[in-house]
């Protein structure tokens, strides 16, 4: 059965006159790849250039802050029970009187570590997590040859401080209303 | 007198040093554009990263070709196989001494010929030299001792051993239309009609035999045999690491600029370009001297383009296409234009008498 037009009738007729001294052939080869050479390349210079992700695209987490600079985990770890490659780990801590700045909440997350190679980019801790804190970004965990820098701390996972007129990542922000309107 | 050969000889040593210099750059810099052409006609972008456009990775490659571990292999034959490279560097490098790459130029009221040796042998130096050139692929398999480097050396020799005959038959025909076998004096009588009367005009048929020849004796695809991956691992150079395999690499692109510039010399004209006799009238001599040479290695760019855009159009021929193509078509074909040659200058001799 023919799904497409794109399959060709196989030719194997014998071949006749000049055909039989594979010149036409021969010519017919050499200026296809004549035209290839002018044709456009596709590819792309990656490290200056970079294709840009899917909207949907699940990359390295990012532990977000609130838009007062404070950390969101409360180290509640239902993300780690959620993870099915069990690549999170974490230890809880009680916020000291001077650190209100620092953490939202009265517990936070003293040590959070993601294995990545454990982790299989699933998604399933930001689905777990109460309180908006963990999203997977749209980057990539960088290649590396020592297997221990692979276990991403804090300094790798929280989200930098920054002034509050850049805080809102505008396509994050849309990601996570929509989120926000699936949960409801 | 004396002071005539001395400076005679410093141009003689400078020319040589030149041709020798200006060979090696463009033997290099043809691996560089032969990736780079395999590139576009595959739609990729090829080396970019050494340099600008990796304009340097000629230079990466060598410098990574001398930094390799050299292995010369146990059971092989130490002095045959260091003499096998050598000596397909050596005969790659040879031919050019009859090559004539411009116009003579003047220099202090010093005639300077722009060619080395202008010998009235010049064809049959080419053909005795690279007739030669299989001496450095059948030594290196043989010395690899291994049993695919060995093959691949057979493949080699009788392969050359068969184009040559066709290569020598079409040159044949060529020698009754120039009727001298001096390059200089073939390149001359194509300055005719306004630089244009060149001897692809009258040897069509040789040309394009010559052409598949030079193809089989560089060892470039479709006829690259001797060093088939798929079924000989490496052929000839399997045992080779380091340099020595630079080497063999290498000599092939050498053989590909030489034979480009002999096809160039025999049958586009040489460094003749139309009107060339005109413009030497308006102009200094030494400038359309220098103009020539342009023309001339312009000409044998094309012809290096056209054997990288064959290599990479055309798949390897099987060993019985092959031996077939060399002595059932080829063969007969140059014999049948000899014939028509020798018609066609008794034709034409008989009409004007």
């Amino acid at each position: 059965m023919q799904l497409t037009n794109r399959s060709k009738k196989v030719d194997t007729h014998a071949l006749q006159g000049m055909e039989k001294t594979y010149l036409p052939g021969i010519l017919k080869g050499m200026a296809i790849t004549f035209k290839h050479m002018f044709k456009k390349v596709p590819t792309i210079r990656y490290p200056e250039v970079k294709k840009p992700f899917s909207s949907v695209w699940r990359g390295v987490h990012i532990l977000k802050r609130d838009e007062n600079g404070a950390e969101r985990c409360t180290a509640c770890g239902l993300c780690a029970l959620a993870c099915p490659a069990e690549a999170i780990t974490m230890e809880a801590a009680e916020r000291k009187p001077n650190e209100v700045g620092l953490y939202r909440e009265e517990k936070y997350a003293a040590k959070y570590e993601i294995n990545m190679l454990r982790c299989i980019f699933c998604g399933l801790c930001e689905e777990a997590c109460p309180k908006e804190a963990i999203f997977l970004s749209n980057s990539i965990a960088s290649a590396n040859y020592d297997r221990g820098t692979f276990i991403y701390g804090k300094d790798k996972l929280v989200e930098p401080v920054t002034p509050p007129s850049e805080h809102v990542n505008v396509f994050e922000e849309g990601y996570r209303k929509q989120w926000m309107k699936l949960k409801k | 007198m004396a002071a005539f050969f001395v400076s005679a000889l410093f141009f003689k040593i400078v020319l040589v040093v030149l041709v020798f210099t200006i060979t090696l750059v463009i033997a290099m810099y043809s691996t560089y554009g032969e990736r780079k052409i395999a590139a576009v006609m595959q739609d990729r972008v090829g080396p970019d990263r050494a340099g600008p456009w990796g304009i340097l990775q000629p230079l990466a490659d060598g410098g990574k070709f001398f930094m390799k571990e050299e292995i010369i292999p146990a059971t092989s034959n130490k002095f045959l196989f260091i003499l096998g490279p050598s000596l397909a560097m050596l005969t790659a490098l040879m031919t050019s001494a009859v090559i004539p790459w411009g116009p003579n130029i003047t220099i202090n009221g010093t005639l300077v010929p722009l060619q080395v040796a202008d010998i009235n042998v010049g064809i049959l130096y080419v053909l005795g030299i690279v007739s030669l050139g299989v001496y450095g692929v059948m030594i290196g398999g043989w010395a690899s001792n291994n049993k695919f480097s060995l093959l691949g050396a057979i493949r080699a020799s009788s392969q050359m051993i068969s184009y040559e005959l066709a290569m020598g038959l079409a040159i044949i025909a060529l020698l009754m239309v120039t009727g001298s076998l001096s390059l200089n004096h073939i390149v001359t009588q194509q300055s005719a009609w306004h630089g244009m009367r060149w001897n692809i005009i009258f040897q069509p048929l040789g040309f394009f035999l010559f052409i598949i020849c030079a193809f089989a004796e560089t060892n470039r695809a479709p006829f690259d045999l001797p060093e088939c991956e798929t079924e000989l691992i490496g052929g000839y150079h399997t045992e080779y690491s380091s340099m020595k395999l630079g080497m063999y690499l290498f000599s092939e692109y050498i053989n590909m600029f030489v034979s480009s510039a002999i096809m160039a010399t025999l049958y586009f004209g040489g460094y003749n370009f139309p009107y060339i006799d005109k413009l030497a009238e308006v102009m200094n001599a030494n400038l359309v001297s220098l103009i020539a040479v342009g023309v001339f290695f312009a000409k044998i760019f094309i012809f290096i383009f056209i054997f990288m855009w064959v290599r990479w159009t055309l798949p390897r021929f099987r060993y019985d296409q092959l031996m077939r193509l060399g002595w059932q078509v080829l063969i007969p074909l140059s014999i049948l234009n000899i014939v028509l040659t020798g018609g066609g200058i008794l034709f034409i001799q008989n009409l004007f008498k």
